[in-house]
């Protein structure tokens, strides 16, 4: 089958319940419900019209009004009563959106439980094979603590300004900041708190194993409509204009760093070392990630910073002497 | 098209001349031609996972089989949904940031909106997932855990060298954001958990569909704790200088505040090297004064940075 057929065959199956359901529907709908473009829909339409029962002749095919779709742009379907209902969910088809559910599910908030709950249990109910193969995919998401979670709830649900207490490792500092909520997510696992920053003016992720502390106050949160949510289809980690790059040699165990983080460049060195390039934007993250790493990697450049780390590990001894 | 509501609305069995008869664009070929277009329409059905039942409804001369699709097969069964349900649905198709996923995802949402189920995400207070899979092997891997396929990969560990395993894939988890895949290693005869991003090169079937069966009971998370542990085996001591330490100071099972720029913390901990070297990443911020072995394991470290800083 070529590709557009794959696809086609699939979508017109659909389109004929759903339109049946949706006597003079606009075409646009049509195609956004479908997600494909309004041409793509015509096109279909112009099949199914040649589609019916066996034997058929001119009456006993799928009947579309053509008129109505080129005045008025709206769709009228008649004489498809056989495809009443749309074709069964397959395989992949449940299991893409029941884990997709049950990711959901690892975030939600008790309110929310029961709605996810409810929605998963029929889907289940529908999908058959779909639903018993769902327990061959897994998703786990980090757990939020509770109080600061329902308190980024109340937040986005009344629009209101959070106190946030916020703690940096890389800097290893703990900050207090107000934050206008914007919207919760999870990546790479781990729930986050996308929020408009008062104290840098600026969007920022928030993670939120990270909060020490939210406490709903009586402000009301700006809603930044003209701020860009970001998109993290890319990854969290953006290289920014002022990074630094750093390289280290890194030692067998000391190779996880390259799988962690995202690198510029890996190459293997004779002396068995992989010696990676990566962006750092901020000094104080290298310096604790060497002293982690120990005697199991050397940070070559920015060499200002290698000696720093030095200076920092004998400091440190010395309090163990 | 043609085909399906010919073998739907038959509800009988319909020979395979019968079927040439009736269904517009099977007519005008040679019979190898039909055979052919037959036979490529019959697979292109169940691939979008139509199942056609073969059969015969003549109990006395069972000579030709004939073709059929059930209306309970075919049809996506009745579901009512709330509003607040199809919202969480709506939702979730848009939680995979992986082409084919997203759009297994996005046709399942056709399908309830052509069985009438008015789906439109609005924005709740809900956390929006993303959920990526960006490792190459994830689509064979998710492909051969359906099917239960046996399979053969390239599996590197960091800094060693590729070696073939083969598996039965019991299933995919997500866990702590990365994806593995846990089964059973053939060559090994246990169970094992693969991290994707180590599997190199390309996933081989390494035996037909269904060829193994999944014990009963398999608890994937259970199996994900069980290989990958993480209980906390031990309590340290430590110094930590007012002001820093916070990610430390977050995880403290108790705190006591001093004087003199020093606070006394309790942080329970789950392997000791880990534990060491998080606490060295704190340099002369964070000293331990208990158990003994984690005081020489941070030692260990600050001197390891010492000596290789200084080679």
């Amino acid at each position: 089958m070529t590709q557009s057929a794959r696809e086609q065959v699939p979508r017109m199956l659909a389109l004929v319940p759903y339109l049946r359901g949706r006597d003079g529907v606009p075409v646009e709908q049509v195609a956004k419900d479908f997600g494909v473009s309004t041409a793509q829909i015509v096109q279909d339409l112009n099949v199914l019209w040649f589609c019916g029962l066996p034997g058929a002749v001119t009456g006993e095919m799928i009947d579309v009004d053509m008129d109505a779709l080129e005045a008025d742009g709206v769709v009228y379907i008649d004489n498809a009563e056989f495809l009443r209902r749309p074709l069964r969910l397959t395989v992949s088809e449940a299991l893409s959106l029941i884990v997709a559910l049950r990711t959901l599910r690892e975030s939600a908030s008790a309110q929310e439980l029961p709605t996810i709950e409810s929605a998963l249990a029929k889907l289940e109910s529908a999908a058959g094979d779909g639903a018993a193969a769902a327990a061959a995919v897994q998703v786990h998401v980090e757990p939020a603590d509770p109080e600061v979670r329902a308190a980024i709830d109340t937040a986005l649900s009344r629009r209101r300004r959070l106190q946030l207490t916020y703690v940096v490792p890389s800097r290893d500092e703990q900050t207090e900041r107000d934050v206008d909520p914007l919207r919760l997510l999870t990546a790479e696992g781990r729930p986050y708190l996308e929020a408009w920053c008062h104290r840098v003016e600026d969007v920022r992720l928030f993670r939120l194993d990270r909060i020490t502390a939210a406490a709903v106050t009586d402000a009301p949160a700006d809603p930044h409509e003209d701020v860009a949510r970001r998109d993290l289809s890319t990854g969290l980690f953006r290289p920014g204009p002022h990074d630094v790059l750093a390289v280290l040699d890194l030692d067998l165990s000391a190779r996880w760093v390259s799988e962690f983080y995202p690198i510029e460049s890996a190459n293997e060195r004779s002396d068995g070392t992989l010696r990676v390039e990566l962006r750092v934007s901020d000094p104080a993250w290298l310096r604790r990630l060497a002293l982690r790493l120990g005697g199991s990697a050397k940070v070559v450049e920015p060499t200002a910073v290698a000696e720093e780390i030095v200076g920092l590990a004998q400091t440190a001894l010395a309090a163990y002497a | 098209m043609n085909l399906v509501i010919a073998l739907l609305v038959s509800g009988r069995y319909l020979t395979k001349d019968r079927i040439r008869e009736v269904v517009e664009g099977y007519h005008d070929h040679t019979d190898e031609a039909f055979e052919r277009m037959f036979e490529r329409d019959k697979e292109e059905l169940r691939e979008i996972g139509i199942s056609i039942d073969v059969g015969s409804h003549d109990r006395v001369f069972d000579d030709e089989p004939g073709y059929r699709i059930r209306r309970g097969d075919y049809e996506l069964p009745e579901l009512v949904f709330a509003p607040d349900e199809t919202a969480v649905v709506g939702l979730a198709a848009r939680v995979w940031q992986h082409a084919r996923l997203a759009s297994q995802a996005s046709s399942a949402l056709r399908k309830l909106k052509a069985a009438g189920v008015p789906v439109e995400p609005d924005a709740a207070s809900l956390v929006e997932p993303q959920l990526a899979a960006s490792e190459p092997s994830f689509e064979p891997l998710w492909e051969a855990v359906i099917a239960r396929t046996p399979v053969r990969f390239g599996y590197a560990r960091p800094g060693q060298p590729a070696r073939e395993r083969t598996v039965e894939p019991w299933g995919v988890l997500s866990w702590h954001g990365r994806w593995y895949l846990v089964g059973r290693d053939r060559d090994r005869a246990d169970t094992r958990m693969f991290r994707l991003s180590r599997v190199t090169g390309s996933v081989e079937a390494a035996g037909p569909a269904g060829s193994y069966t999944v014990p009963p009971g398999t608890d994937l998370r259970a199996l994900a704790v069980q290989l990958a542990p993480v209980e906390p085996v031990g309590t340290a001591t430590i110094r930590v200088r007012t002001g820093t330490c916070w990610a430390l100071r977050r995880r403290a099972s108790s705190q006591r505040l001093g004087n003199q720029g020093w606070d006394v913390i309790e942080v329970p901990y789950a392997g000791r090297w880990g534990m060491a070297e998080e606490i060295a990443s704190f340099a002369a911020d964070a000293v331990v004064t208990d158990p003994p072995e984690l005081r020489e394991a941070v030692v260990s470290v600050l001197r390891g940075v010492v000596e290789r800083g200084a080679a």
